[in-house]
Formats: structure tokens, C-alpha cells, sequence
């Protein structure tokens, strides 16, 4: 696995990062200049790649895919999985990506300009597709299995994991690269401050981020990218590799219902399945990584869920977007790799601003601060607009 | 602009913009010696219009093969255009 986050650009950053409750969260007067209500937002280091990468690869990569490429590159180094090997196997990638604006924008405002499309340049049009990030990966690793970009909202990146661990447990993949993208401009989230979502908790941005907690004001957008790398238990074992962890649940559904307020059966029902898929009783799984973004509905329908389904049992809860922000389309697959430094790593990571529960929250076993406690199996949830809902459990080996 | 500026400028944006070593960079060198290929000659219309002012078509290439070429087809059509 491999990560470039808010909260850190490897591995090593975000485990520390995660321990110590530490916010990737800031703030923008841009974003107040270009018409936001909230300028507060995810603060990610520009990656520059030249010389880690020729020309041509270079600019086809949109700002996520840079991300992307990053934690894909530690993802690879991590399974110690190398050119030669990724070749052989015939490797596949699915990655969870929902836009890529900036490409698009600039794109459309140069031809208005100069009324001539071949002033575009050949780097526009694979910066612009949203299948951006699966399309570059795929040629500049050499991948020649299954090669498909997961576009599920909020929920891609965990949709993209379920459908990998789906095509590798029915044989029809060894190896695929999973994961998501997301990137952080002011172009790409006009549309969404439009709605009030964000928090306007401006004058303490480490502190505006707030899931569960009974003051949240909305989300505070941010993003990254993170690379889980899936492979068959047969191929990990006959290789040598550390295996970090088991996919052994993957639930989904769609509420059928509101494109942007969520209810609670949609969730209840992906956690169940999940549960189903795996086997697991809800006394089996030690910590849920939730979906909570820091918005009023949206978190009081997931406390209900959570609840309906484990009722008494009271897992630990934490959301990780307390300080990384919404990552929206990188989400659901930044929060499997936080979970699993979790669990590698013997701690809970914090639910940090969670200072008063409402009456939902209230219920479930949410942990502001940091646990040391040794876990083997977490469930992580994703949801997003139109009603779309994930939720994968994992297992240590 | 007299034809060495112009062989500067094009031989210039190769070894920045396209990364080619500069060895290369002959006027001898057909695109395939120096790796330029069509999705390469879509930047290279963009970067002709802005350094030179007028626009590259394909069929303006079609007689054109080596690096030496390229920079007399620019250096006259730069002369044409002034």
C-alpha cells in the first residue's frame, strides 16, 4: 500500500500523523477571492515528478494522478512488486476517480480564447477524461489485466477495492492495483461549496473538521491519492510477500432515495452485506473506520446505521476525515490503508474535535483520543452522492 | 531572426521541453532518432504558434524527415510571414 495525503506523503508521515491526531487541514484566502462560502481545505504538497518520470507519461497526469503515481510507486516498493514481476503477471488497475476539472477548465478557456482546438496540446485530453489516473498508470506500469476507472462519488475508492477483491476471488485476476484519486483546487469544488456543505468553522480550520461531534457545520474538502495493491492469497504466498491484510467482506448498495441526503437502510444494508460476505458477527469486528464527513445528516444517518446493526456491541468508531477532511473520491481507499496502519501498528486513531456527541453519536463507542490497542479485523465504510454505499472489511492474517 | 536563432529556438524547446539529449539534437536526426513521435508534433504546433506566430499543419510535414529539414522549413516560413 502507498499514500500521498494531507497528513503525510508516505506511509511512515501518515502512521505518525494518525497517532499524534495530527490535522492536514488549512485555510485559503483564494478560495474566498474566487466565491467560496468556506476557504478551509485539505493542504497537500504540489508533487514534481520530473526526473522521476519522462515527458510523455508526465503530461498526461492531472493533479491526482500525480498523487496517484506517488502512492503507487510506494504501494509497488511496499508489496516489493517490480517492473519485471508486474509484467509477468499480467497486473490490472481500478481506481476510484470522480472528476478532474482543472484540465477541463483550462482546456475549454484557451479554446474560447484562441478558436483553435490544435493549441491544445496531446497532454489535455487524458488529463481531462475521468479515467485519467487508470489510463496513465496503466501505461506507465506496463499493466495488461483488467484496466477500468470506478467513478461511485465519495464511495469510488472502496467500490474499487470491493470489485478488485471481487476479479481476484473468482480467479479472474492475480494482481490489481487498486485505490483513488482526488484532487484539490478551487476549480474542482465551486459546485459543492455551492451547496453548504462545507464548514465555515474558519478561524480554527485544524478544528473545523468535527464528524459526530453535535456542533458540526459540514466537511472540509481535501484529497490525494491511495494504492492498495490486491493479490491473490496463492500468488502473495508464492512469492514471499508481507501480507498486510485479508479483503473479506465487500457489501454495497444504492439508497434509492435522495441523490444527496442519505438515509439509514442504504448504509445498513452494504454493512451487512459485508458482514455477510465475510462471515463475521458483529462481535468480530474491533473497529469501524466510518464514513463521517462532518456533515449534520450525513453523520447522524451513519451513527443510526452503525447502530442498528451492532446495537450493544460497540466497536470503536473513529473518523480518520476528523483530520484529513473529506477525501472524497480517494476516501474510501486512504481510509482502508489508515485502518490498516492501525492495525499494524497497534492503535486506534483519534476522532479528534469530537468533544459532544448528539443524541446518535451518543450511542456508539466513538474515541476522541488516541487507543493503543492491539485489533485484527476493521470495517470501513464509504458513501457518497446519488445514494451509492460501500463498506469492506479487513482482516489481519 | 536569422536562421541560427531559429535553429536555437527549435533545437532549445527539443532538449528542454522534449527532454532529448542534447546529442542528439543533429540536423542529420529524423524524428525516430530522437524520439518524437505524432502525439509529440500535437506540442509541437502549439510551441511553433507561440514562438514563431503561424500554425503547422500535417501536410506541411509530409516532406519533411530530418531535424535539418524542420529547421529550414521554419526559417522559411518564418521569412514568408514577416
Amino acid at each position: 500500500m502507498g499514500v500521498y495525503s494531507t497528513i503525510g506523503k508516505n506511509l511512515d508521515e501518515v502512521r505518525d500523523s494518525l497517532f499524534q491526531g495530527k490535522s492536514g487541514i488549512g485555510f485559503e484566502a483564494i478560495r474566498k477571492e474566487f466565491g467560496y462560502r468556506s476557504g478551509l481545505t485539505g493542504i497537500i504538497d504540489p508533487p514534481n515528478l520530473k526526473g522521476l518520470l519522462d515527458r510523455r507519461s508526465r503530461i498526461g497526469l492531472a493533479e491526482q494522478g500525480k498523487y496517484a503515481y506517488l502512492s503507487t510507486l510506494e504501494a509497488l516498493d511496499n508489496a516489493n512488486i517490480d517492473q519485471e514481476y508486474l509484467e509477468k503477471i499480467e497486473a490490472g488497475i481500478l481506481f476510484g476517480n470522480d472528476s478532474s476539472s482543472v484540465p477541463v477548465i483550462e482546456a475549454i478557456d484557451l479554446v474560447r480564447e484562441k478558436k483553435d482546438t490544435s493549441m491544445l496540446g496531446s497532454g489535455s485530453i487524458f488529463q481531462s477524461m475521468n479515467s485519467t489516473i487508470s489510463m496513465n498508470l496503466s501505461v506507465i506500469f506496463k499493466l495488461r489485466g483488467i484496466n477500468f476507472t470506478v467513478s461511485g462519488a465519495c464511495a469510488s475508492g472502496s467500490h474499487a477495492i470491493g470489485i478488485g477483491y471481487f476479479l481476484i476471488r473468482h480467479g479472474l485476476q492475480e494482481c490489481v492495483i487498486t485505490g483513488g484519486g482526488q484532487e484539490i483546487n478551487p476549480e474542482s469544488m465551486g459546485s459543492f461549496d455551492g451547496l453548504s456543505a462545507f464548514s465555515t468553522l474558519e478561524s480554527e480550520p485544524t478544528k473545523a473538521s468535527k464528524p459526530f461531534d453535535r456542533d458540526r457545520d459540514g466537511l472540509v474538502p481535501s484529497g490525494g491519492a491511495a494504492t492498495v495493491i490486491l493479490e491473490s492469497y496463492d500468488s502473495a504466498i508464492k512469492r514471499g510477500a508481507t501480507i498486510l491484510g485479508e479483503v473479506v467482506g465487500y457489501g454495497f448498495s444504492s439508497n434509492g432515495d435522495h441523490i444527496s441526503v442519505p438515509n439509514v437502510d442504504g448504509p445498513v444494508k452494504a454493512i451487512e452485506m459485508a458482514l455477510k460476505d465475510s462471515g463475521m458477527k458483529v462481535k468480530d469486528i474491533a473497529y469501524i473506520n466510518a464514513h463521517a464527513t462532518s456533515t449534520p445528516v450525513g453523520d447522524e444517518k451513519e451513527a443510526q446505521a452503525i447502530y442498528k446493526v451492532f446495537r450493544d456491541v460497540r466497536p470503536y468508531v473513529s473518523s480518520t476525515k476528523s483530520m484529513t477532511g473529506h477525501e472524497m473520491w480517494m476516501g474510501g481507499a486512504s481510509e482502508v490503508i489508515y485502518s490498516l496502519l492501525m492495525m499494524h501498528n497497534g492503535f486506534i486513531a483519534p476522532n479528534i474535535n469530537f468533544e459532544n456527541p448528539d443524541e446518535h453519536s451518543a450511542k456508539l463507542n466513538i474515541t476522541p483520543k488516541t487507543v493503543e490497542k492491539s485489533f485484527n479485523i476493521f470495517m470501513s465504510n464509504a458513501f457518497g452522492f446519488g445514494g451509492t454505499n460501500s463498506t469492506l472489511i479487513i482482516k489481519e492474517i | 531572426m536569422n536562421k541560427n536563432e531559429v535553429d536555437n529556438i527549435i533545437n532549445g524547446f527539443l532538449v528542454e521541453e522534449f527532454e532529448i539529449e542534447e546529442d542528439l539534437v543533429q540536423p542529420d536526426a529524423t524524428w525516430d532518432d530522437i524520439g518524437i513521435d505524432s502525439l509529440d508534433f500535437v506540442d509541437i504546433v502549439v510551441i511553433i504558434e507561440k514562438e514563431f506566430g503561424f500554425k503547422l499543419t500535417g501536410e506541411d510535414m509530409v516532406d519533411v524527415r530530418t531535424l535539418g529539414q524542420f529547421h529550414e522549413f521554419i526559417y522559411n516560413r518564418h521569412l514568408s510571414n514577416k
